[in-house]
């Protein structure tokens, strides 16, 4: 009976496709409602059973990280599209199993929101589960942090065999306790602790340091063109030069290795993994527009902003435009813009500075505020980008920050204008 | 020059829906027109500074509202005191429940509050969520509410504001937040002041006048706000 749901699946898809479209959650969609049972016997079958990723910040990353990593050894089944959801999920495994019924997969390494992962917990328990961070994020629909990490609390407790938890964010750390599946947790050396503040701390001076033995600690790190950074993988030190860049990745680096630990995978070949991992969707994606080389980081919430004006500063872009929309998946409230400080970074670092998008005028008074000089506001997306790349030399670097629904806009754009990906 | 005493309200609990912007932009506002403010952040057991002209206070989660609850209460009949006085003051959601008289959890605790204002809250299921603006003396406020605790309003309170589209203290009678004299509590966030600049420039007026100094403000290009401003009300809720 299955292969019937494939074929359905299969077909939708392709039915998609011919209209141009991307597809990522109407084939799951259209199965779950004929075949409810589905994804639980497929996913069911797995022999070293399901990964689930989540957390606010790094989810999409880190679930490349995991999958990359334990890609060596075993087949894995992803959800690295970016579609966190049931219906993404299920898309997935259709894409990934043959028109003769087979899903050819060991594990499946399942990236999750908050909120939707509790739902998939009603359909599978996962066997495995890495808790990132909870941060401000989506208040608007969650109204709270305290709400969010409730919901992850739910997931872990469907958990059966391991979870795997950020020992710096306190509110991970205290639903870790009681729990009947396994816990260890990922971490970054004091000395580095400050880098990565939790929402309270952006504003109560200094940092709480955790005195949880982590089972792999983030010892050293340097930011510039690529991230190099130490990990302490158990009682082994190794150097990694990591492709997807910022400090953050360096941590959910971390995160995924004390996952990767967890399948008895060596220091060595965890290092080896993370070294192979591109960089995903719209997290340093670079494209060339009339010769000049237009860079794309996603920004979702102020801690998520506030590591990506870190990491740029390195690429001395002679234009910076920040593009928010505040379409539902962006967040409707623009209040988080007041908690990311731009002042300090980009000062004398940006370049001529423009702001796109819905929300452009939200942004330039944010920056005004900050005593940054707007150069320019264009709500609409795809001129603010050619007229950036108009206003600076060729060979120049022009970075565009902008939200989830920006980014998609955004690639559309480059795509017709340029059809070159840098990477 | 003259230097205001701005005193922030536990920036480190009290802070995860942008408040603090309302310190940024009184003190930029100042600035810009050659003035200047001491800004102090008060966290639990910190003195308030005895100088102060402006008070701020910001929204947190419901349990850091328990967590500083006895700090503020102990802070009472100094507030109280301050606003007989005519401190100014802006507070913010959790910060504005506490102004009041207690907050009513929904599993029967009383978090105490400290009478500045005549209100009470009660918390609820539902949670209210969305673009608001509303009309006051002042003129046009724009901001963003979430919340859960339903405000109701004595009669010793005047609402801010009416809602337009929102739900305002408590989705029931149309009131948005309090005013008594020189103090100011409302759900708005954003911050309020980003969007709302000759609200700012009232707060700041007000803090002048109390001492006795002269409440003229050169007027400042205020364009991208008012801009930003049409934008967010003609937004979806």
């Amino acid at each position: 009976m299955d292969i019937l749901a494939i074929w359905l699946g299969k077909l939708t898809l392709l039915a998609l496709r011919a209209l141009g479209r991307r597809g990522t959650a109407l084939p799951g969609l259209v199965v779950e409602k004929v075949f409810p049972r589905f994804l639980a016997r497929r996913l069911a079958t797995l022999p070293l059973g399901v990964v689930v990723i989540s957390g606010t910040n790094g989810k999409t990353t880190t679930t490349k990280m995991v999958a990359t990593v334990l890609g060596q050894r075993h087949r894995v089944l992803t959800n690295d599209t970016g579609g966190n959801f049931v219906r993404g999920v299920l898309t997935s495994v259709v894409q990934q199993s043959s028109w003769l019924g087979r899903t050819p997969a060991d594990v499946a390494v399942l990236e999750l929101d908050e909120a939707h992962a509790v739902r998939f917990c009603q359909v599978h328990q996962p066997e495995r589960l890495l808790l990132l961070n909870v941060l401000r994020d989506q208040l608007d629909r969650f109204g709270e942090i305290d709400t969010t990490a409730g919901l992850l609390a739910k997931v872990a407790a469907r958990t059966t065999r391991h979870v795997v938890v950020n020992r710096d964010d306190p509110r991970l750390v205290a639903l870790a306790a009681g729990l009947a599946a396994e816990v260890s947790y990922f971490g970054v050396a004091p000395a580095l602790r400050a880098q990565f503040p939790t929402d309270e701390e952006m504003y109560g001076g200094e940092v709480e340091l955790s005195e949880l033995k982590a089972a792999v600690e983030l010892l050293a790190l340097e930011l510039g063109v690529s991230t190099e950074l130490t990990l302490r993988i158990g009682d082994t030190e190794e150097a990694i030069t990591l492709q997807a860049e910022g400090a953050h990745n360096a941590q959910n680096a971390a995160g995924a290795a004390a996952l990767a630990l967890t399948f008895g995978l060596d220091a060595g070949a965890i290092a080896a993994g993370l070294r192979m991992v591109q960089p995903a969707f719209g997290r340093g994606q670079a494209f060339e527009l009339a010769g000049r080389r237009v860079v794309l980081q996603l920004v979702k919430n102020p801690a998520g902003f506030r590591q990506s004006l870190r990491t740029v500063t390195g690429l001395r872009p002679a234009a910076t435009v920040i593009a928010i929309n505040d379409d539902y998946a962006d967040g409707r409230d623009m209040s988080w813009l007041w908690d990311v400080e731009f002042a300090s970074v980009l000062t004398g670092n940006s370049g001529r500075l423009m702001t796109s998008g819905t929300r452009a005028a939200d942004m330039a008074v944010r920056l005004h505020y900050d005593g940054l000089a707007v150069e320019q506001v264009e709500v609409d997306l795809g001129r603010a980008v050619q007229q950036a790349a108009a206003a600076v030399a060729p060979g120049d670097t022009v970075v565009v920050f902008s939200t989830y629904t920006a980014m998609w806009q955004l690639h559309q754009v480059l795509a017709k204008l340029s059809g070159v990906a840098l990477r | 020059m003259t230097t205001l005493t701005l005193a922030h309200l536990y920036p480190r609990e009290m802070n995860i829906y942008g408040d603090t912007g309302n310190v940024l932009v009184l003190r930029k506002r100042l600035q810009w027109r050659g003035l200047d403010a001491d800004v102090i952040g008060v966290q639990v057991g910190d003195p308030l500074p005895a100088d102060t002209d402006i008070l701020l206070g910001g929204g947190g989660q419901d349990a850091a509202q328990g967590d500083i609850g006895q700090d503020f209460v102990s802070r009472g009949p100094e507030l109280r005191a301050m606003a007989d006085d005519g401190v100014v003051m802006l507070t913010i959601c959790g910060s504005y429940q506490l102004l009041g008289h207690h907050f009513l959890t929904k599993d029967g605790r009383k978090i105490e509050g400290v009478g500045v204002l005549d209100v009470a809250t009660t918390g609820s299921d539902q949670r209210l969520i969305g673009n608001n603006h509303i009309d006051t003396a002042w003129g046009r406020l724009v901001g963003f509410e979430n919340h859960s605790g339903l405000t109701e309003l004595g009669p010793g309170a005047q609402p801010l504001g009416r809602t337009v589209p929102g739900r305002g203290n408590n989705g029931q009678d149309q009131t948005e937040g309090a005013v008594r004299g020189n103090v100011f509590g409302t759900y708005l966030h954003g911050p309020v002041l980003a969007k709302s600049p000759q609200f700012a420039d009232e707060l700041l007026r007000r803090a002048f006048q109390r001492r006795g100094l002269s409440a003229e403000l050169e007027p400042l290009d205020d364009s991208l706000a008012l801009t930003a401003a049409d934008v967010a009300i003609r937004r979806p809720r």
